[in-house]
Order: C-alpha cells, then sequence, then structure tokens
C-alpha cells in the first residue's frame, strides 16, 4: 500500500502549459503516472503531451475524473488555483509554487480547514509512491518500491536520504515533501498519522530543519502513536541565528527553532537521530526488522 | 527584508499608529537642526542600524539641547556600534533619528508575529517593556499575553480590548492602546509584514500609548506588491558578497569557517554545512544554486565562494533530480578556468547523468578530489583543507 497517491490517482496539472509545469507534466508522465489532463484558463480544448487541458478544474473533475492536483502557476496565482481546486473536489493537491506570501497562505490554509482534502506544500519537491504515481518535481529513477515512507521539508535533501535508502536496496512506500514555507498544508504529523494506517510502511524517516517548532510537535506524536521505526535528521545544526537558510521557514528566530532542541525532542520520543545525513539510510537499515 | 526604525515609524504613523515626531539624520549639522525644529527640552538621538540591542550597546544617547544633540549626533555617525546581534566586529552607524523625548509613566512590550504553529497571525503583549521578549517568555511566560487572529473574521476589537485590560490599564489609556493595537493590526496586514514589535511600548503619564521603538520585518515573498516598501531596502546594511549573490538568483550566506560549499537546494546545504562541521571543521557559507541552475550560475557561485579569504577548500556536494550533473560540470569547468583555483576542490556528483558530468571532470585538466558519497566528500574536504 501507500498514501495519497497511487496506481488509481488521475492527476491534472494546473499551469500545464507554462514551460515548468509542461516539463514535469511530461516527466510524470513518463513515470508512469496516470495524468489525466491540465488546466490553463484560456486555453481549454487544447491537447498537450496527449492529455486535455481544460479551462478549469471543475471540468477536468468532470470531465476526465481527475482526483488529484499538481499546482505550478505563478506565486501571485497559486493560492487561487489551490481554492479552485479544493472547490472542485479534488483531494489531493500537491502546491509546488515557490515564493507564495506567508499571509495569503494563512487564508488559505484556514479555507481548507474541516474539508476533505490534502494539501502537500507549498515550496514543496511533491509525492511519490514509487512505480505507482509522483506527483512532484523529484527525479523519479532514484526511487524503488518497499517497506519505507519518508518525510521532509526540503526536496534534494529527500533525494539524498532516498539515494542512500535503494542503493541498500530498501524500497520505499510512499515519499512526501511537505515544503519549506511557514505555513504548509500538510503537517509533519499529519503525513505520520497517514502513514500510521498504512500497513506496509515498516519504517519512517523524517527529516526536518531549523525554524519553528513542527518537529517537537511530531516528536510528541511519534511518542505517542508511531510503533515503526523513525529516523530523524534536522538540517542545520550549524546555521547561524537570525539567518534565513534558503527556506522562508529555516530560519532560527529569537532563539527558538534550533536543531539541538529538536534533535534532543525527537530522541527523547524515541526516534534514531543522526547527527550525519550519510546516516540516514543505514540507521534505517540495521531498525528494520 | 528588514528596515531601519525610522522607516517602520513612517509606515505606522501612516495607519494612524502614535509616535513620538522625529527626524532622520545624516551629519552632525541636520541632526542639530532637526534637535531645533523638534523643539523640545529632551531629546533622543539614536543609531540606525538593522539590529537590536542599541541602547545596551551605547546607540542610544537621551540628551538635553540643541548642541548637546550635535554632539551625540557627532559620536554615533561613523562608529562601530556592536549589539548582541551585530557580531563582534559591529554595524557602522550611517545615519541617526533624532526624536522628541516623553514621559513616561510605563515601559510595555507589543508585538506581532506569525504563529506557525497555529496558521494564524498572534499579537503578544506584556508589561515587561524594554527587556528581550525572548528573556521574559523563558523566565516569567504568564506575563505574556496573546491573542491569535482567525482570518475567518479577521482582528475584532475584543482582541485589543482584553489585551489592554491584561495589560493592567486603566483609564484613557485603555481606549488609547485599543487604538494603537487596532491600526497596529492594520499597518502589519496590508504591508505583508513579517514582524512587527514595538518595544517599549509607552504609556505616558497623561494617559497617551506610543511606540518608543518599533521594529518591522517583511514577508520577501510579498514584496511584489508592495514596492514603496521595497524601495526602502538599505543594501549598506547588507554583506557585499550575500548582496552579489543575490543579483545572480543565489542563496548565499556568510559563515565564519575556512570550507566553501556549493550545493543544490537548501535543505542539503544545509546538511552539508552540518556534515563538514561533523567531520571536524566548519563551513565559510550556505550556497543554495537553486533546482534549474545554468553554467553561468555555478560560474558566478565559485567566484563567489573564492572570494572568501578564508576559504581553504571547496566542496561542491549536488544531487541532481531536475538539475543534470552534466551542466554542474560545465559550470565548474568553466569557473574552474575563468578564475584561478587555488585551493583543493572536493567534487560529489549524483543522480541524472552523473556518468557524463563525472567523465567530464575527470578527462579536464583541472585537479578535482572526486568523491562517491556525502560522508566521503566531507571527509576528503576536510583533510584537504588541512593540507
Amino acid at each position: 500500500m501507500s498514501i495519497l497517491v497511487n496506481k488509481e490517482t488521475r492527476l491534472i496539472t494546473q499551469g500545464i502549459t507554462g514551460a515548468n509545469g509542461m516539463f514535469h507534466s511530461e516527466q510524470c508522465l513518463k513515470y508512469g503516472t496516470n495524468l489525466v489532463g491540465g488546466v490553463t484558463p484560456g486555453k481549454g480544448a487544447q491537447e498537450v503531451l496527449g492529455v486535455p487541458v481544460f479551462d478549469t478544474v471543475d471540468q477536468a473533475v468532470r470531465e476526465a475524473g481527475a482526483n488529484a492536483t499538481m499546482i505550478f502557476v505563478p506565486a501571485p496565482f497559486a493560492p487561487d488555483a489551490i481554492i479552485e481546486a479544493a472547490d472542485a473536489g479534488i483531494e489531493v493537491i500537491v502546491c509546488i509554487t515557490e515564493g507564495i506570501p506567508a499571509l495569503d497562505m494563512v487564508g488559505v490554509k484556514r479555507a481548507l480547514s474541516g474539508r476533505k482534502v490534502h494539501l502537500i506544500g507549498p515550496n514543496c519537491p511533491g509525492v511519490i509512491t514509487p512505480e505507482e504515481c509522483k506527483a512532484g518535481i523529484m527525479p523519479g529513477h532514484i526511487h524503488m518500491k518497499g517497506p519505507v515512507g519518508v518525510i521532509s521539508r526540503s526536496g534534494t535533501l529527500t533525494y539524498e536520504a532516498v539515494g542512500q535508502l535503494t542503493e541498500l536496496g530498501i524500497g520505499q512506500t510512499t515519499c512526501i515533501g511537505i515544503g519549506g514555507d511557514p505555513i504548509i498544508g500538510t503537517s509533519f504529523i499529519d503525513a505520520l498519522s497517514l502513514f500510521k494506517d498504512d500497513p506496509e510502511t515498516e519504517g519512517i524517516i523524517m527529516i526536518g530543519e531549523i525554524g519553528g517548532s513542527a518537529e517537537e510537535e511530531a516528536a510528541a506524536y511519534i511518542k505517542e502513536n508511531i510503533d515503526v521505526p523513525v529516523v530523524s535528521f534536522i538540517a542545520g545544526q550549524t546555521a547561524p541565528k537570525g539567518k534565513r537558510m534558503g527556506h522562508a521557514g529555516a530560519i532560527i528566530a529569537g532563539g527558538k527553532g534550533t536543531a539541538a532542541e529538536k534533535m534532543a525532542a525527537l530522541e527523547e520520543a524515541g526516534c534514531a537521530v543522526v547527527k550525519s545525513p550519510a546516516d540516514l539510510g543505514k540507521t534505517m537499515q540495521g531498525l528494520l526488522k | 527584508m528588514n528596515i531601519h526604525e525610522y522607516q517602520a515609524k513612517e509606515i505606522l504613523k501612516g495607519y494612524g499608529v502614535k509616535v513620538p515626531r522625529g527626524i532622520m539624520a545624516e551629519t552632525a549639522e541636520a541632526a542639530e537642526a532637526a534637535a531645533k525644529e523638534l523643539g523640545s527640552e529632551v531629546v533622543v538621538v539614536k543609531a540606525q542600524i538593522h539590529a537590536g540591542g542599541r541602547g545596551k550597546g551605547g546607540g542610544v544617547k537621551v540628551v538635553k539641547g540643541v548642541a548637546a544633540a550635535k554632539a551625540a549626533a557627532e559620536e554615533l555617525l561613523g562608529m562601530q556600534l556592536v549589539t548582541h546581534q551585530t557580531g563582534p566586529e559591529g554595524k557602522k552607524v550611517l545615519k541617526v533619528y533624532v526624536e522628541e523625548g516623553c514621559d513616561i509613566a510605563k515601559e510595555l512590550y507589543l508585538g506581532m508575529v506569525l504563529d506557525r504553529a497555529t496558521g494564524y497571525v498572534t499579537i503578544m503583549a506584556s508589561t515587561e517593556g524594554g527587556t528581550e521578549i525572548e528573556e521574559v517568555a523563558a523566565k516569567t511566560p504568564e506575563k505574556i499575553f496573546k491573542k491569535s487572529i482567525d482570518p475567518a473574521a479577521g482582528f475584532m476589537p475584543c482582541h485589543a480590548r482584553s489585551l489592554a485590560f491584561q495589560l493592567g490599564l486603566t483609564g484613557d489609556a485603555v481606549k488609547n492602546a485599543q487604538k494603537f493595537i487596532a491600526a497596529l493590526v492594520k499597518a502589519f496586514m496590508d504591508t505583508d509584514a513579517s514582524l512587527a514589535e514595538i518595544n517599549p511600548l509607552v504609556v505616558t503619564g497623561g494617559g497617551d500609548v506610543l511606540a518608543l521603538d518599533a521594529k518591522m520585518n517583511f514577508d520577501s515573498s510579498a514584496l511584489y506588491r508592495h514596492k514603496d516598501i521595497e524601495a526602502l531596502r538599505d543594501v549598506s546594511e547588507e554583506d557585499a558578497r550575500e548582496l552579489e549573490a543575490s543579483k545572480y538568483g543565489l542563496n548565499y550566506i556568510s559563515l565564519d569557517g575556512e570550507i566553501g560549499c556549493m550545493v543544490n537546494g537548501a535543505g542539503l546545504a544545509m546538511a552539508t554545512m552540518d556534515i563538514i562541521k561533523h567531520y571536524g571543521a566548519e563551513p565559510a557559507n550556505f550556497l543554495d544554486v537553486g533546482g534549474g541552475a545554468n553554467a553561468e550560475q555555478v560560474e558566478n557561485a565559485f567566484k563567489l565562494i573564492l572570494s572568501d579569504p578564508n576559504v581553504k577548500a571547496v566542496l561542491v556536494n549536488i544531487f541532481g533530480g531536475i538539475m543534470r550533473c552534466d551542466v554542474i560540470a560545465e559550470g565548474i569547468l568553466k569557473a574552474a578556468k575563468a578564475v584561478e583555483l587555488n585551493v583543493p576542490l572536493v567534487v560529489r556528483l549524483k543522480g541524472t547523468n552523473v556518468e557524463i558530468g563525472r567523465k567530464m571532470l575527470d578527462e579536464s585538466d583541472i585537479a578535482i578530489i572526486s568523491a562517491e558519497t556525502m560522508s566521503e566528500a566531507a571527509e576528503k574536504v576536510v583533510a584537504a583543507a588541512r593540507g
């Protein structure tokens, strides 16, 4: 099994006619994702990459049976695209777009609360269930099917962890990049609770980074709820205070959100916390039965 | 994005937030004229730098009379002001803000931030004004009062009202504080601020409520719709190399160590810094070339790293997903030819087109130490830096 996406997923791309949307839609199709169409307002009735383009998400749902979306529209229009997808009844919304104003996301997150929808991101690499569905910008070829769930706030660092697992012959159930922004849809806890209900996930790699308190909250959740081994790494152990390390959310502000605090909380929750990112794969190997 | 106190007060004033009268000055003469114009008995001359702790660092002078204001400005302008936020080298003072003194009855704290845990904008108030709020939060958290603003209903008068009463205000000060808070919230929301801090918030003997200090930070993702705020950016406050990097679309942060690093992706870049430390050395920088860098950006990234005289060795760590390893290799080769590479270079490539990329590097006449894994790369670069 897996979480969020699988071979039944009928994916669309919002912003499919843009350069990024087009490139990554093609990559997803090549990976074998069931991409059933795209949306660009005003460009309906065209066809790109062999799939139909619709004017609205609603049309894509009605005419192509879409149930998941990948958003590439520019930041000023991305909140609108997320709400459009949610209103059309899409249950898995992956927002790749980077640079959405935080206050816009405050409203979007509030609007989605209580609805049956999973927003992944924004500013994330997306989600992949190996050999079934790639809904994002990650390199598909480094993944393989298997027992480990991967959750991360960053992109390339997730690839690093996945690459290590695959080289050791350990596959993945699903890998989710939850995104590096201050306000995101799916949190670590949301993703952990999905993996908890997936009988095939026998271990979880959770990669956090400095800033905020999401890792500490996840640690408390893991302690109470997660029975499979969790291997964790926190990026930014050497990051100085008050400097934003690339991601809008990766900043130690007011002395809070340090790697040391997060690592201590995760250790206390029973996670195997690695100091070196190079040890993620082999530590998981040692813990899997 | 950060701005100066005088700029923050100008913005806040536009929203009806009460601030003392003040004038920015770049010379002692201008400060003298400003003090004269203000005409108050007591004036405060404040160094304008993008760092907190100015008072403790000696950057705020309370003086009487115009001549004393001039003397204070003379002292401050041009000095390297060291505070707990500037680092030991301090920051050069190029501007002062000359402000009228006021009759302080109470010093309070008022702040606004985006609370990531709840996803709401939160107003914080405390009776412990003038001190570091982090200190108050750590020692006496019961002295901090918070109100979250649910975006569905927005800011409501009850938020300000309950904070005013929790702060123990009475009489006119209650109404004035409510007005102040409402105006601050409006300013925060309208400008896409990420932080607004009034510390201290002052209650005068007459029950007036005003901002003695003001700090505002803005969400850089929202600057596209706030050109007026973007124009307030003071590049003299920024690190020269960081500024240069932003021109090329690179994300660079100067650090104090000896290993220069170039990585794709912010998370992997932080992890690379961490693994360098793990092997006993210190990173000289954080550098994320991004997901889709071209050969030219890689070349510029290289030049930036090498312009730091502390760099004793360079580590390139690329996990090519969307980014192809051959493009990275091309950039490295170009850069190594364009700039004189006089420190050891360790390259670890992984992912898309890795074979082509490695072959390009191997066949070149540039001395490159290659590595398979992150740990091997870190070990090799630390050893190379030690010679």
